[in-house]
């Protein structure tokens, strides 16, 4: 028996992005149904490394992670549960002159951003920071960048959105979206829904949804390559990147050391892994870096799968095609952060039709515009 | 399918001698049955030597003689001994070899003792991986001196010590009969055998039980032996608690007619029969099935061993608890079905005779399963403070309030929103009794709770192993 359902907005997919934005569309008064296919924050909204940061993002993509870093301070507020963040810093280390020239440049690039950076040099990164041994030349320090559990905090945004008045439900996969000439008609294995917005959240699925409606996007899985320790002795204060990719780490108060770096492996249409290769290459990494590693224990690791698109934007955008429907995916590697400012974006655009943030650098038809194709 | 840059894509090789992971009854016999047809087999196994746990060998310059340790079983336990070191020349052997993941068509391997790690390509894969301990904890469980029935054991027949000068054992299964005689046997001081089964479901399943009249036998003797000499064995117990200040220093229970009682003793072995020990055929991909026999997910199999999976066999207990005779016979019908998958011609006859008393061995299990059964109870009546997982101190009480918002059960979320099963272990002592805790919390049944993942490293591993080659081929015999 299929059930009928009408509503104002059907967000496609319960992961931090679309229930961030059922959250604030509810905020906003409007009515709301999070779709799920499995359950909320499973996949990479919940899997991925839990950095809070916004050093190293694009200039583009700056104000909008900013909006967001609004939202993280008062997480508790928003949803109530802090999990586990904290604002321990981000400290980005440099083992090259060439790699702290480019921390440098970022820094003056970015110096009205409100990020705060604090560049330090061998000796002063030695006293302050006693990590990393010699190869370390410098770093920069962005105080108020974090750290939180992502298998806590993802699922609490669609609880959050639920106790908002979101109805959510989960292990509900999408079968068709259609559009009537008036409304959309949304079906699910019990349910037809009838909505005048849909959202497409549908993350590492997103591209298929997108291309069925007319707009196709050169996304591709890219699955983060995440491992961790056994509990230490706490000793890493800060959440730890190197310049130019490779490693990034951070210690949970727990004290297992969290981490990533290099591709994992995508299984199938739905899993992803860790790879051997990759585990390899983490583990000296790791050691070198924090010698305090030396003698601990690595015992799971993991990857999900997660869309990424060839400039390393996202895209948050109204369709090019279909009135009434939006886009939020492709966060492959950084959208954890930004999650709170997506679905507060989406929130105001469907709300008042236009974005008080900056985000047309993140338009859909950006890949089928001549002038910006690679 | 999805695209991707970074997509699993790993044909089966064409060529490659067999692997077999596991050198435990049903490993040795795969491997014996494949020599015996022409194929040079990789047997790679964690222990140092080969014959698994319940025929596990001793360290060299060990005095005891096969008889002591092994009791009934020696001339079992000699029989596949000596025929692991007759065919050992012939084989490609590797112990003190982890497995640690498998990818595709690649085990990765850790080698123990140097710490090194490399990957091994398989065409054709026994694993014959085993169980482990089936752990139901009782309050006071993580204090010193308190083992799971199989360590108790293992501490006698490789260490040749005792867990403790004075003991009590407790549980259920045909395992707690046996460790306590050998213990008592070997000049330990037993004070008590506390069965949680009511001595009512012996009888009830000792019909059924004749199906296998010789293993029977040994049970009616190991308890009239404990009998004989004057152990106290109690049935249809309930276990409250060990106490103890530093280490454990009595078991308090409840006997069949109600009435607390409490046993003084330095050691206590526990434990409730065993559980598959699953993960690297679920990280092989192998479908599993929820098994009400063993009141968990197994891997699928046919009547041939065979996985849902080309050319991976499951042999022995990995597969469901069918005990070590079985493990034999299991191993030399995988052994078969992959003969035969690769065209070589097998014994008909011999393979209907196996699965036929694989068969009967399937009803024995049925008979032990009334004779022992599961503590239904033990979940509802686990308090609140009980430390479920212990390598995350996580208790009874904070998985009842984690299972309480999240009607839909599915133990990978609970372990997400509360850490149980998130340490070293990474489920395989606590999965059991969280499966149950959540399933009584939430009314349930219990395959409606789910199944940890696997996830890999399988067993920890050394952040600072060094990496010999990535992908070695294994070589052709």
């Amino acid at each position: 028996m299929v059930k009928q359902l009408g509503t104002e907005v059907v967000v496609i997919g319960g992961g931090i992005m679309g229930a961030s934005t059922a959250l604030f569309l509810r905020q906003r008064g409007i009515q709301v149904v999070v779709l799920e296919r499995d359950l909320c924050g499973s996949r990479s909204s919940g899997v991925n490394f839990g950095g809070v940061r916004r050093q190293g993002r694009s200039l583009a993509m700056l104000p909008l992670s900013q909006r967001a870093h609004q939202h993280w301070g008062r997480l508790t507020a928003l949803i109530g549960t802090e999990a586990e963040y904290e604002r321990s810093g981000h400290f980005k280390i440099a083992r090259s002159e060439a790699d702290m020239d480019s921390l440098v440049r970022y820094a003056e690039k970015t110096r009205d951003c409100g990020l705060d950076l604090q560049l330090l040099d061998g000796a002063a990164l030695h006293k302050r920071f006693p990590i990393g041994g010699a190869q370390v030349v410098g770093g920069s320090f962005c105080p108020d960048d974090g750290q939180a559990n992502p298998r806590l905090l993802s699922p609490a945004f669609a609880t959050a959105a639920a106790r908002a008045g979101a109805q959510v439900f989960e292990h509900t996969p999408v079968l068709e979206v259609a559009h009537n000439g008036q409304r959309f008609v949304v079906r699910t294995p019990d349910m037809e829904i009838r909505a005048n917005v849909v959202v497409n959240a549908a993350g590492a699925w997103a591209g298929q949804f997108a291309e069925q409606c007319g707009e196709p996007v050169p996304m591709r899985i890219r699955p983060p390559a995440m491992g961790v320790t056994e509990p230490l002795p706490f000793f890493l204060h800060w959440s730890l990147g190197v310049e130019g990719g490779s490693i990034y780490c951070r210690q949970v108060r727990r004290g297992n050391v969290v981490f990533g770096g290099g591709p994992g492996l995508v299984l199938d249409d739905t899993r992803a892994r860790n790879r051997h290769t990759t585990v390899w290459a983490q583990l000296p990494q790791l050691v070198e870096l924090l010698p305090q590693l030396k003698n601990a224990q690595l015992i799971r690791t993991w990857s999900g799968n997660e869309g990424a698109l060839p400039d390393h934007e996202p895209i948050i955008s109204e369709s090019s095609r279909q009135a009434g429907l939006y886009h939020a995916f492709g966060f492959a590697g950084g959208g954890f952060q930004l999650g709170p400012g997506v679905g507060d974006v989406m929130a105001e655009l469907i709300a008042q039709g236009r974005s008080s943030t900056p985000i047309d650098a993140f338009r859909i038809d950006r890949f089928s515009d001549p002038a910006c194709s690679t | 399918m999805i695209g991707s840059d970074f997509y699993l894509d790993d044909p089966r090789p064409a060529d490659g001698p067999p692997v077999i992971v596991g050198a435990g009854p049903a490993g040795i016999r795969a491997a014996q049955t494949l020599l015996a047809h022409g194929l040079r087999p990789v047997v790679i196994d964690e222990a140092p030597k080969a014959g698994g746990q319940i025929y596990r060998r001793q360290p060299d310059g060990f005095g005891r003689t096969p008889k002591d340790l092994y009791g009934f079983e020696a001339g079992r336990a000699s029989d596949l001994h000596q025929t692991f070191d007759r065919l050992r020349p012939q084989l490609d052997y590797r112990p003190d070899t982890l497995v640690w993941n498998a990818q595709g068509h690649s085990l990765d391997l850790l080698h123990t003792a140097q710490r090194t790690a490399d990957s091994l390509r398989w065409r054709d894969l026994i694993v014959a991986t085993g169980a482990t301990d089936r752990v139901l904890p009782v309050p006071g469980w993580t204090l010193p001196g308190v083992y799971t029935l199989g360590g108790a054991q293992v501490a006698l027949k490789y260490q040749g010590c005792a867990i403790g000068d004075a003991v009590v054992f407790a549980g259920t299964g045909p395992l707690l009969y046996l460790v306590a005689y050998q213990y008592a046997k070997a000049g330990g001081r037993v004070l008590a055998v506390l069965d949680t089964a009511p001595a009512v479901q012996r009888y009830k399943a000792a019909p059924a039980m004749l199906a296998q009249p010789t293993v029977a036998a040994k049970g009616v003797y190991f308890l009239s032996w404990l009998m004989f000499h004057d152990v106290p064995v109690h049935h249809g117990v309930q276990l409250l608690r060990a106490e103890g200040a530093d280490r454990v220093q009595a078991m308090v229970w409840k006997d069949a007619q109600g009435a607390e009682q409490r046993t003084n003793c330095s050691a206590i072995g526990l434990g409730y029969a065993l559980r598959p020990e699953t993960q690297l055929a679920d990280l092989l991909g192998c479908e599993f099935a929820f098994a009400p026999l063993h009141r968990c997910y197994v891997p699928q199999i046919d009547a041939d061993r065979r996985s849902s999976v080309p050319g991976v066999y499951l042999a022995g207990d990995g597969a469901g608890i069918m005990g070590a005779d079985a493990a034999e016979i299991s191993g030399e019908l995988a052994a078969l079905a992959l003969l035969q998958d690769r065209g070589i011609k097998t014994d008909a006859a011999r393979q209907a005779k196996l699965r036929q008393q694989l068969d009967k061995t399937q009803q024995f299990r049925q008979a032990l399963e009334v004779a022992f059964p599961f503590p239904d109870d033990w979940a509802a009546r686990a308090p609140d403070e009980l430390v479920v997982c212990r390598c995350e101190n996580i208790t009874a009480g904070e998985l009842r309030s984690t299972a309480a918002s999240q009607p839909q059960g599915d133990i990978n979320r609970i372990k997400a929103l509360c850490r149980v099963g998130m340490g070293r272990c990474q489920g395989r002592m606590c999965g059991v009794a969280a499966t149950e805790i959540l399933a009584d919390t939430l009314q349930v049944p219990v395959a409606q709770i789910g199944r940890i993942r696997g996830q890999a490293p399988i067993k920890p591993l050394p952040l600072d192993m060094t990496v010999v080659s990535a992908d070695q081929e294994a070589s052709h015999g």
